[in-house]
């Protein structure tokens, strides 16, 4: 997390080498000059809020844009759409766009997940068809890992990948693909051996064309009233076998290794934000707007009070990923920061946003859609699609049994 | 609005040596049996352990070299600390270390140089501060009279300090008194005091020792006022608030271990109670306030240096003391609750540390008080 001031430089700004002061200069007039207009509608946060046709052509255009200018994709290498730069002018390029919080780059599962996975295992053949299609925002990718009545254990998946010939045929079912309806193609996890001893050695990898016969989509609408994540089935479609990334087998390995890519997804070798960040000083500001018999919402001691936790728990949380750098102050549970990470966070702007709503006080009543909204409803909007966080990628329930187990070596149930 | 961006954290190998010493050496020197031992004593320490602490070099960490201390900082201090509240280590080793801040940052030449060398060799300070329960009131009750115009005989000084910690073992306090109206500070030698001065109160904290301190009757000559008292009060009010969100962060580990032991060892209903996700939830929360605790603490450490405190550095101590004294408040309120029928028995160790977080938290103020200064710092 980081602040999100446009008139403050980056916090990073004062590290730059010389070329690298130049670089952001020119970076940022580059985003003011070529800032799109206000679309008439409230801008996505993140990728999981693309709910609609114009929604979609929007952040289209405008990824494509900015790949066009050489600001995404800037340590891909250069026959594959990219600039073959060090990953410093990426990041760079990246606090900037969020700094002065222009659009995202919405192709997340492309640019965070797929792509450096193509980059690390792929074949030529699988780099020269894929790459340059994500970052140009051409070929939009889903993912295909959770199933209905699974959640997060990926470990259960029943969707099956049989071989026949040429070809593998899938049947089953995912849910909560983002973007399935767009989607050009999925990363897929599939059962290939429903007998493998070890449940998890029966899986495979797939890269699967969505334009297939035998696979329809269904979009999900969600508790903001908007779209973003489909179910998709499965109902005898043929993919071609080479589509398989790997062994048969390896798909549980190759997931775990796309997993690990999703923390770099924002900051990661492809670049582009993907997320419009909301930090305390976007709540602060509007307690200052706000006003209660005369006076700023922001003077009143209780929501004095209420503020300065949170700014307590916001620091606490940007300095956890420097400590669990130091081994010597994480004897105690050493794995207790990193796993408590996604936990901690979620949990926080779930709180946060919620109390957004509180102070706003009747108007808290109000949403997306009416015109006496504070922000247009951006609030409400961020503090339900905020469930997403605390429920997809395993529930902060399950987080906290993960820690209680593995961190503090407490018995399962 | 910026105010909260500074984030740095730093930990040096020496840091890392000295909190794995210090870990070791405490957890020697003060097992359970150790810490009851001394609840009901006069001092609430054992001289042998402290005259080692002393040995060990500990007592000179954070004072500079020419005083004959080792000039590591207070960063170094830190460490030292919060493994003393890992074991619960009764010593005057927090009290000494604030007055010995005080000197450094307010007194004269003069000053420093007759105590800072003692305090390396084992002398006991102590800050007298707290006029009634209120860490928010200016701390200036004990009145100055000024007669050295008249007579010769100094400064008079009248009423009492509350609380003052590990009064009875002090060779000197480092008092706040009223001059002119505002706050100032006095070096008072133990010697000075009247034989019924020291008043020892009765703590919910069996490991700690405090009195109240009847100053009335001393007479100060004009230099053991601090000439630079109003930064170094101020300095010192807030490294207090970090020592003991230190030492407090330390107590949260040793009773999140309690917890987790007993969880893992009682049986009830057929089953090892840290099953139960009644008890398991509330432990992890523990476990993730105590990790926000430990990264406060050391961020403090990190930014806070000899010069006057700066406001991140300001910002960085209140924020640990209120965050670490709530996790030990709530630690070792559940530590009690979930040893059921044990955890209501003295002999059960969540004893210690349900007491030990009634004092911390109110030690150098309270979570509210500090975040009604964090208010002013980072919301207006």
């Amino acid at each position: 997390m980081s602040r999100n001031n446009p008139s403050q430089p980056s916090p990073n700004a004062i590290h730059d080498s010389a070329e690298q002061t130049q670089f952001r200069a020119q970076v940022a007039a580059w985003l003011e000059d070529n800032r799109p207009a206000d679309p008439g509608f409230l801008l996505p946060q993140t990728f999981m809020e693309v709910g609609s046709e114009p929604v979609l052509d929007f952040l289209r255009e405008w990824q494509h844009r900015v790949w066009s200018a050489g600001y995404l994709g800037m340590a891909w290498p250069k026959q594959y759409g990219g600039q073959g730069m060090s990953r410093d002018f990426q990041r760079i390029a990246d606090e900037e766009m969020k700094r002065l919080q222009v659009p995202i780059c919405f192709n997340v599962i492309g640019l965070g997940w797929a792509g450096p996975l193509i980059l690390d295992n792929g074949s030529d053949y699988e780099k020269e068809k894929y790459l340059k299609g994500i970052l140009n925002a051409e070929d939009i990718w889903c993912q295909g890992f959770s199933e209905p009545n699974h959640g997060s254990d990926l470990g259960s998946i029943q969707t099956r990948a049989e071989r026949d010939g040429d070809d593998y045929i899938i049947n089953g079912s995912k849910i909560w693909t983002t973007m399935g309806n767009y989607a050009k193609y999925m990363i897929l996890l599939a059962r290939t051996d429903p007998q493998a001893e070890r449940r998890y050695n029966g899986l495979s990898f797939f890269l699967a064309p969505m334009h297939t016969g035998g696979i329809t989509t269904q979009p999900i609408q969600k508790i903001t009233g908007e779209y973003g994540f489909t179910e998709t089935f499965f109902s005898d479609a043929r993919i071609p076998a080479n589509c398989i990334m790997g062994e048969e087998g390896q798909g549980w390995r190759i997931a775990m290794q796309t997993l690990q890519y999703e923390r770099g997804a924002e900051a990661g070798a492809a670049g582009g934000i993907s997320i419009l960040s909301i930090v305390m000083d976007d709540l602060i500001k509007m307690a200052a707007e706000i006003e209660r018999e005369g006076q700023p919402l922001l003077q009143d001691p209780v929501t004095r009070d209420n503020l300065v936790k949170f700014m307590i728990e916001e620091k606490a949380l940007q300095l956890a990923e420097k400590r669990s750098d130091i081994a010597a102050l994480c004897r105690d549970y050493p794995n207790s920061l990193a796993l408590s990470g996604k936990l901690r966070s979620t949990e926080f702007f779930r709180r946060m946003r919620q109390h957004a709503l509180t102070l706003q006080g009747a108007q808290g009543s109000l949403y997306v859609g009416d015109k006496d909204t504070i922000g247009g409803g951006f609030w409400q909007r961020a503090y339900l699609n905020n469930f997403s966080t605390t429920i997809g990628g395993g529930t902060s329930q399950v987080q906290a049994n993960i820690i209680g187990e593995h961190v503090l070596g407490l018995p399962k149930d | 609005m910026t105010r909260t961006a500074n984030t740095a954290l730093s930990f040096s190998d020496e840091q890392a040596m000295l909190l794995e010493s210090a870990k070791g050496f405490c957890g020697d020197k003060s097992d359970s049996n150790a810490v009851r031992s001394l609840l009901k004593s006069e001092s609430g320490y054992n001289p042998a352990v402290w005259n080692e602490m002393v040995a060990l070099g500990w007592t000179g960490i954070a004072i500079p070299e020419q005083y004959g201390g080792f000039a590591m900082g207070l960063g170094s201090t830190v460490p030292v600390v919060e493994s003393m509240g890992r074991y619960l280590l009764g010593t005057p080793f927090i009290a000494t270390t604030l007055a010995a801040q005080a000197l450094l940052r307010g007194g004269s030449e003069a000053q420093r140089e007759k105590w800072l060398p003692a305090i390396v060799e084992g002398a006991v300070g102590s800050m007298a501060l707290l006029d009634n329960e209120d860490w928010g009131a200016k701390l200036c009750s004990v009145s100055a009279t000024d007669n050295t115009a008249i007579s010769d005989s100094g400064i008079l000084l009248t009423g009492k300090k509350l609380l003052v910690a590990d009064a009875t073992v002090a060779d000197f306090f480092v008092v706040s008194i009223n001059h002119g109206g505002n706050p100032a500070l006095a070096i008072v030698d133990a010697s000075q005091l009247g034989a019924d001065a020291i008043s020892a109160n009765t703590l919910i904290d069996e490991t700690k020792r405090a009195a109240t301190v009847d100053f009335s009757g001393v007479t100060v000559s004009p230099d053991a006022l601090l000439p630079h008292s109003e930064q170094a009060l101020k300095d010192v009010r807030l490294i207090g608030a970090l020592l003991t969100a230190a030492e407090a962060t330390g107590t949260s580990a040793a009773t999140l271990d309690c917890i987790v032991s007993y969880l893992t060892s009682r049986i009830q209903f057929g089953r090892l109670i840290g099953s139960y996700q009644s008890l398991k939830h509330p432990t992890v929360d523990i476990l993730l306030q105590m990790d926000s605790a430990r990264s406060l603490i050391y961020h403090a450490a990190t930014v806070l240096d000899e010069g006057p405190v700066s406001e991140d550095a300001e910002i960085a101590c209140r924020m640990a003391k209120a965050q670490a004294t709530e996790t030990l408040l709530f630690a070792g309120d559940r530590a009690v609750q979930f040893h059921g029928g044990m955890g209501f028995t003295y002999d059960c160790d969540a004893m210690l540390y349900i007491r030990r977080a009634q004092w911390a938290q109110h030690q150098y103020g309270d979570a509210q008080h500090h975040r009604l200064h964090l208010a002013k710092l980072l919301l207006d």
